[in-house]
């Protein structure tokens, strides 16, 4: 039995020790917005806050949270309006939309990190969220406009509508 | 002739038989009623637990999933497994029925309640340095504990290791009973430090190498780190790696809080020692890194600390270019999102490699360990964790990352036998 914040609710899992969170958060708490992409760290699709701080939920068994605070896209903002999924909107960043959720989780973690970040840190940070539709031109322009109402700056040049 | 001789041999063995049984034997104390909880005051049981916390007795003493003090954790060592013991007040599979008296010799003697020797998986050669009231204390503690009913496991010594009356032997070569001896040349901060690091604190257990019959090196040897289950207790002393010096506010950061922004977290079982000693006030704190400072010689090392973290971040940096081998490729993918350092200084919750005891070491353990396990939140900082890779990469996956990180990362040469490493150390991972 482990038991854990989810989004801000105490839960309780009955999953063995060793299931990856991933499933217990789709499977056995129904939060599907968390998404599963290759189960061995390398795709970033299953993002999920653990204590404020991005991590990969497929390879994260749900003993090693106990007690933790856990955030799933769907708790990232009360009502979808995080500067990040704002941004996402304006940047049309989403084409197919499986990566998205994994890809918001990361950033917002990389714009916890590195405020104001160029483009080398966002490269660096954001490398292992992979998006097979190559959406990343306007991911990296979806970050940095959220950056820019983070921080209370104008938006930088290229990432003005075209 | 051959008569006269063998009788004088058998009588010789029967003398030394005689004087050997005569020489290891030590009585037994009397078996008490266990002591009320209200017998002990309220000040002596916090000493207590003070004492307690700076000797990490319950990080031994407690079975993994276990009752605190009951006892079980194994030990797996080159002469047999064995099992720590159950140290609440359990009357029949405890200590309830010691008296301070039995307490207090097997600390300072290590010898049991009823006369035999104790193995020195115990530490008794540490705890023989402690002071007589910080022994009451702990006494007073450990007698207020919840009394837990459980027999540890048997240890699986072979004939005639298990037979405790030879610890006599190993005794006579290797320990010496004694109090804590201050230095006069040194300060009472010091003092204070090198009582705690070597008596109840017990360092040199884990980061000293040990010889033949498992006692630990003394001399220039001592403090040169060791590999217990697997896992490497770096240097404490000059010969430690890592590239900036462990001044005393890195070390009094580290063992207070698990980790800093310039080494890295604490691993294995080092992660439960920085929470036990985070229990301590921060003066005895200071004092042990104050000590270990002196120890590793930070002082006169004349490291461009401001270089080092540069050139570090600098090559942190570099892993943004489109990077040509396999290492490098998994680095990018599974490890920088938390591992990449940008910025001007390396932050404290993304940890720096190249900054890491873990990767300037002479052997690829703890880095391989982390990797195969992950750090969990008991071990490193108290809200972040490491997920283990067991699962996720192969054994050549985790070569290439190895040296890949250690040749970007270092200026030291390769790693030897690294795909075996990984695999004997893969078969130790107990993690889920």
């Amino acid at each position: 039995m482990t038991d854990f914040k989810l989004n801000g609710q105490t839960v309780s899992s009955n999953a063995a020790p060793d299931t990856p969170l991933l499933w217990v958060i789709r499977d056995e708490l129904k939060l599907t917005g968390t998404k599963f992409g290759c189960g061995v760290n390398m795709c970033g699709a299953c993002t999920v806050h653990v204590n404020g701080r991005a991590q990969r939920s497929c390879i994260t068994p749900v003993s090693a949270i106990a007690g933790a605070q856990i955030t799933t896209i769907e708790g990232l903002s009360t009502d979808g309006n995080h500067p990040l999924q704002k941004a996402w909107r304006e940047a049309q960043a989403p084409q197919c939309g499986y990566c998205q959720s994994g890809q918001i989780m990361q950033a917002a973690t990389l714009l916890h990190d590195y405020p104001n970040p160029t483009d080398d840190q966002i490269s660096a940070v954001m490398n292992g969220s992979l998006c097979r539709c190559m959406a990343y031109v306007r991911i990296r322009k979806a970050i940095k406009i959220a950056a820019a109402e983070i921080n209370g700056v104008a938006l930088p040049v290229e990432a003005q509508h075209d | 002739m051959l008569k006269r001789l063998l009788t004088i041999a058998v009588g010789l063995i029967i003398v030394a038989a005689a004087g050997f049984a005569i020489l290891s034997h030590r009585p037994a104390i009397a078996p008490i009623s266990p002591p009320a909880a209200s017998s002990f005051s309220a000040d002596e049981v916090e000493r207590g637990r003070l004492a307690t916390a700076a000797g990490f007795c319950v990080t031994c003493h407690t079975a993994p999933g276990g009752k605190e003090l009951a006892g079980g954790l194994s030990f797996k060592t080159p002469f047999g497994t064995l099992y720590s013991t159950n140290i609440t007040p359990d009357p029949d599979t405890g200590i309830g029925r010691w008296s301070e008296a039995a307490f207090a010799r097997a600390m300072s003697e290590g010898v049991r309640r009823d006369g035999k020797h104790l193995f020195p998986a115990f530490p008794f050669d540490h705890f023989t340095k402690v002071s007589d009231a910080d022994v009451q204390a702990i006494y007073a503690y450990l007698m207020t504990r919840p009394a837990v009913h459980q027999e540890a496991p048997a240890n699986t010594l072979p004939f005639p290791l298990n037979i405790r009356a030879f610890e006599w032997g190993w005794k006579l070569l290797s320990f010496r009973p004694g109090k804590f001896q201050p230095d006069p040349s040194k300060s009472a901060e010091w003092n204070r430090g090198a009582y705690l690091a070597e008596g109840l604190g017990h360092c040199s257990s884990c980061h000293s190498p040990r010889n033949l019959w498992q006692a630990e090196e003394q001399g220039d040897q001592r403090y040169n780190g060791n590999i217990i289950e697997g896992w490497y207790a770096p240097p404490l002393n000059a010969s430690n790696p890592s590239s900036i010096p462990w001044t005393e506010q890195e070390l009094y950061t580290f063992l207070k809080t698990g980790a800093t922004a310039l080494h890295g977290s604490a691993g294995g079982s080092m992660g439960h020692v920085t929470r036990q000693l985070a229990q301590l006030p921060d003066s005895d704190v200071h004092a042990i890194a104050t000590y270990y400072a002196d120890l590793d010689g930070s002082a006169q090392r004349h490291v461009d600390t401001q270089a080092v973290i540069k050139q570090a971040l600098a090559k942190s940096a570099s892993d943004t270019v489109r990077p040509a081998d396999h290492g490098a490729q998994i680095f990018r993918a599974a490890c920088a999102s938390c591992h990449y350092n940008g910025g001007d200084e390396p932050q404290l919750m993304r940890p720096e490699l190249a900054l890491t005891t873990a990767l300037n070491a002479n052997n690829p353990n703890d880095l391989v360990m982390v990797v195969l396990n992950g750090v969990s939140m008991p071990d490193g900082l108290p809200t972040a964790m490491m997920p283990g890779f067991k699962h996720a990469l192969t054994d050549k996956d985790i070569a290439d990352l190895a040296n890949y990180l250690r040749r970007s990362r270092t200026d030291k040469g390769e790693w030897d036998d690294l795909p075996a490493r990984i695999a004997e150390l893969r078969k130790l991972s107990t993690e889920p």
